[in-house]
């Protein structure tokens, strides 16, 4: 299929609608994770509006790139992207973990088309691209890729270093990794809870090339997904720094909204924010 | 219906059932290319090796990593393969059960969990290897078959039918040579249950090397003036009620007998079974809610009484109270 072809700043814009779709959704849900996805949105706009091959009217065509979401409990961003995407209608979202919803609290591949995988529990995203490559290799398909989003507090999972050992040994250079460094985790920060660094230091002794670059930069996301493609002979780790609650004030770097949903009065407050670009014009629905 | 079986007063062929593994991976592999096997560090012992020599580009050697293992089946499945992922029951499924509900049962991929080495036969190895949860764990998995073989005929049988399945399945191995009983004229149909003897007062319901034993136990009770019915069920799940009420319904006796944990295993389905369908006087050979040790494979399955002899008191037993 064609791509869309979005400015920079289209898809900058694009995020904020995306960000304003997450807020309604955790307020009408009632639970779910604020931080992470709202930090994710950049990462996904790009992926799914510029970066990945894939096709949200026919959503088995089998050269389609793989997006792998290995936090289960980020998918808002990954339902609102879905959603702003073509793949499901938008208002479709604000059925997300009511009773009968495709959009389960944790994502299940089989209820919604588009999905590829099921995940929450954590920790195997990683291993799971490593069978799509591996099997994509044996099928002599050799220009799909598989983008994983993981957690930072994920990697503290032995599965995600196994999934590591086994890509960096048969160098999947097909996959290409996106770690959600925002620092935070449901305990608190990372490096309190179980430190990760030195990060790059780690990944690079498992035999991947690691790149740094600034999560919440569409242009950076882009930038450095085409450089991983580049890279044939080792899978690719992208160390994506983010701000969690990005776009909200109040929420943005404090690890309390980890897994806590705005109530209706903080919803109110996101959203001005998000429909002002954080005041910089005036909202429509003052 | 008369069912082809080995006469087993006559001299007996002993083979290890996961030999029998081996051999119809390797066919399963010939007969289709989306046949693939990925090994926990365990590749001859599982007897993979037959298939990583013939098909190596489809072979993905995993190291010890049980819980990649699992999750590496996940992606190649949701690639089309048919995938088989091999160790040792006591770490796959014994170490990634969760992995195997999330990203196979959960997410429906038809993955084949191969558990090699499963019960106390094992011997030497002691208890940590000695798997004996494993029927258990998997067996209560939505989406998940749960197979274990007589004896290394049916469990090539069995790896043949896996491989044409699109369930995620749980296949159970023992490591010692064991009788062999079927031939390659035995029926074998996943879900299906077999009466390997017919008779009147007892059933004697097993599953994987237990039915031999059963089979040696129907001759004692014949002895004893008891006509014991043998039923084999190389499927736990789906497990075939129909076959079993029926013969249940005919005797009204049970002995469920198998090399694992009373408690959650075939012993346990059966007795959720007959409590709803059909309350009938029964007695569950197995660990008793216990470990095995190290021993010699013959001392440990007498200790725990897990043959022929602690079948037939247990036969007397129901029958008495009938």
């Amino acid at each position: 299929m064609t791509k869309q072809t979005l400015t920079i700043e289209q898809l900058e814009l694009k995020a904020n609608d995306i960000r304003e779709d997450i807020i309604k959704m955790l307020e009408h849900a009632g639970s779910g994770h604020s931080a992470g996805p709202l930090g994710l949105a950049d990462i996904f706009t790009a992926l799914y509006f510029d970066v990945m091959n894939h096709d949200p009217k026919n959503v088995e065509w089998e050269e389609r790139d793989i997006m792998l979401l290995s936090n289960g409990h980020c998918v808002p961003v990954r339902y609102a992207t879905m959603a702003h995407a073509g793949y499901f209608p938008i208002k479709e979202l604000l059925t997300l973990r009511q009773f009968g919803s495709r959009l389960q609290g944790h994502p299940e591949r089989t209820r919604l088309p588009g999905l590829e995988n099921t995940s929450g529990p954590l920790g195997c995203g990683l291993s799971q691209a490593a069978g799509m490559s591996l099997a994509m290799r044996m099928n002599d398909q050799h220009n799909r890729w598989i983008y994983v989003v993981m957690g930072d507090g994920e990697l503290n999972e032995g599965n995600i270093w196994e999934g590591a050992m086994l890509a960096g040994k048969e160098k999947l250079g097909n996959i290409i990794g996106i770690i959600d460094r925002n620092n935070i985790q449901i305990d608190g920060p990372t490096e309190q809870v179980m430190p990760l660094e030195d990060l790059k230091g780690k990944w690079e002794a498992f035999g991947w090339h690691v790149l740094e670059i600034n999560g919440n930069d569409i242009e950076a996301i882009i930038d450095a997904c085409a450089m991983g493609r580049a890279i044939h002979d080792k899978p690719v780790m992208i160390i994506a720094h983010t701000i969690p609650g990005k776009g909200v004030d109040f929420m943005e770097n404090d690890f309390h909204w980890h897994g806590m949903p705005p109530n209706r009065e903080q919803a109110k407050k996101a959203l001005h924010e998000l429909r002002t670009l954080g005041g910089k014009i005036r909202g429509e629905h003052e | 219906m008369n069912i082809h079986l080995i006469d087993i007063h006559g001299d007996i062929e002993q083979l290890p059932i996961r030999k029998g593994f081996g051999k119809g991976l390797l066919e399963a592999g010939k007969r289709d290319v989306n046949v693939v096997a990925a090994c926990a560090d365990l590749t001859d012992s599982t007897q993979m090796s037959l298939f990583k020599a013939e098909f190596p580009d489809r072979f993905v050697e995993i190291g010890v990593a049980e819980q990649n293992l699992v999750t590496v089946g996940s992606g190649l499945a949701a690639m089309g393969k048919i995938p088989f992922v091999s160790s040792y029951a006591a770490f796959s499924p014994g170490r990634n059960w969760e992995q195997i509900r999330t990203t196979i049962c959960l997410n429906d991929r038809p993955v084949k969990v191969v558990g090699s080495h499963a019960g106390v036969s094992v011997g030497p190895d002691g208890a940590t290897h000695q798997m004996l949860e494993d029927i258990a764990l998997m067996r209560v998995l939505p989406n998940m078959v749960v197979i274990a073989p007589g004896d290394a005929v049916e469990a090539e049988k069995a790896t043949l039918a896996m491989a044409t399945d699109n369930r995620p399945t749980y296949l159970r191995l023992a490591r010692e040579a064991t009788p062999v009983i079927t031939t390659a004229d035995t029926p074998f149909k996943i879900g299906d249950a077999y009466v390997f003897k017919p008779g009147n007062d007892v059933t004697l319901i097993t599953t994987g090397t237990m039915t031999y034993q059963a089979l040696l136990a129907a001759d004692l009770l014949q002895k004893d003036g008891i006509s014991a019915e043998v039923i084999h069920v190389p499927t736990i799940k789906p497990l075939d009620a129909k076959t079993i009420l029926a013969s249940v319904r005919k005797t009204g006796a049970v002995v469920t007998a198998e090399e694992g944990q009373i408690i959650g295993g075939l012993g346990g389905a059966i007795a959720e079974l007959l409590a709803e369908e059909c309350p009938t006087p029964m007695k569950r050979i197995g660990m008793l809610d216990r470990f095995g040790e190290s021993g010699a494979p013959n001392e440990l399955l007498e200790h725990f009484g897990l043959d022929a002899k602690h079948i037939r008191l247990a036969a007397h037993s129901v029958t008495d109270r009938k």
